[in-house]
């Protein structure tokens, strides 16, 4: 059970606007999606790590869920379809100091970005992967994703997918993510906690939230509005930490089996080079410092 | 919290207390708060807020136990809680205590 935060509020604001930038609120996002309860959590989760928000920043995709970096009161990157991960990957580098969040959706991250996402995760390069699943292309109309379950209509599948999903946190973990952890938008608690424990590890980082989509998936497969998605959600989610992460394929509207799967520590990409250069160049290595190399002069 | 009986230390017990702020106008209407509220203190109403979206109220502000799984689970960041001091429970409330013996269960 979390423990509760002492703050201190004023009754006119809410209390994570700090994190938000409400001058752009109301935000985009259809009515019963779970984009928004991801963005609460996760800006919980900064405030009660008491991260200094000067070193946060956040690089998101195209795509419903890749509104978040406009949305959110902290440096951020809205990025070209798919390569999310390679914009945080240079800024990582050029910053180590920087904590990097990706914030993206899944098709923009294991669709179009897929190479690059597991190559991120393969060098172990030092970030934080929040992947928002819907199991559909929102914003461009409800097209095929590489997470649609087999069975469930899509707008270019209309007589149901019969392309094999896949099962990204097997995915993560099997190319050697340090972090691997999976939640639906009704586990707040749960989530915010993930957020926490991940802000706070080092590596490829990686958790998936599977968000409901009331305007596309429920409605082409007639399965109500979100809250009968999140009514769902709450029958047939089932935690199981520690589960082998081969086991927990999602299949349409079958049990979502949610926890954190695999949590270890694995020297990340910026470890190894610098070992690496250490032992073989010795004095003549100089590693760029914390800041940044420009920054230096 | 799951009672099979009367609780022998009903009042010793100390009971947080919250107070719901709702931003009404930037509510879209999605029920969660509504649906998932352990303590039932929200109702939808029937009125339209400036977007056209009915939104909630609270309907037994006394209940609310300040656990603030509205505000975590509104995706309009439009919902929020203030903790207030504890409270006991009245004499009446002791005497009316029914144990809950099939309460809802949600792992959040």
């Amino acid at each position: 059970m979390s423990k509760v935060i002492e703050r201190t509020i004023d009754a006119t604001e809410h209390p994570i606007s700090p994190y938000i930038r409400m001058d752009r609120m109301p935000h985009i996002w259809c009515p019963t999606c779970g984009i928004g309860t991801v963005v609460k959590c996760y800006a919980t989760a900064l405030d009660e790590s008491g991260i200094d928000i000067n070193k946060v920043s956040i690089v998101s995709g195209i795509g419903c869920t890749g509104r978040t970096a406009g949305y959110m009161n902290l440096d951020g990157f809205h990025t070209t379809h798919g390569r999310a991960v390679p914009f945080a990957t240079g800024l990582k580098l050029g910053r180590p100091e920087l904590l990097v969040t990706v914030f993206s959706g899944d098709g923009d991250l294991v669709g179009i970005g897929g190479n690059h996402f597991i190559h991120a995760a393969r060098r172990n390069i030092d970030l934080l992967v929040i992947l928002i699943n819907n199991f559909i292309y929102g914003m461009t109309g409800g097209q095929n994703a590489p997470t649609t379950p087999i069975t469930a209509k899509t707008s270019t599948m209309p007589f149901g997918n019969f392309e094999r999903p896949f099962n990204i946190p097997h995915l993560a973990a099997s190319c050697g993510a340090s972090y691997v952890a999976r939640y639906t938008s009704l586990h707040v608690r749960r989530m915010t906690k993930a957020f926490k424990e991940a802000l706070s590890r080092k590596g490829f980082r990686f958790i998936e939230i599977v968000t409901p989509c009331s305007t596309l998936y429920a409605r082409l497969n007639k399965l109500g509005t979100g809250l009968n998605l999140i009514n769902y959600y709450e029958k047939s989610s089932e935690i199981r930490n520690g589960v082998d992460t081969r086991d927990i394929d999602i299949s349409f509207q079958d049990k979502i089996i949610c926890g954190k799967f695999i949590d270890e520590e694995r020297p990340t990409f910026l470890d190894m080079m610098h070992d690496h250069y250490k032992r073989t160049l010795g004095d003549r290595y100089v590693p760029m410092s914390n800041e940044g190399g420009m920054i230096r002069e | 919290m799951k009672f099979w009986r009367k609780p022998l230390d009903l009042d010793q017990v100390e009971i947080p207390r919250g107070e719901v702020h709702i931003i009404a106008d930037r509510c879209k209407g999605c029920e969660f708060c509504v649906e998932y509220c352990p303590k039932d203190v929200l109702e939808m109403s029937t009125e339209f807020n400036a977007k056209g979206y009915h939104s909630p109220i609270v309907v037994k502000p006394n209940e609310c136990v300040n656990c603030g799984l509205c505000e975590m689970i509104c995706p309009e960041f439009a919902i929020f809680c203030i903790q207030l001091e504890n409270r006991r429970l009245v004499d009446q409330e002791i005497e009316s205590f029914e144990p809950e013996t099939t309460p809802r269960m949600v792992a959040l």
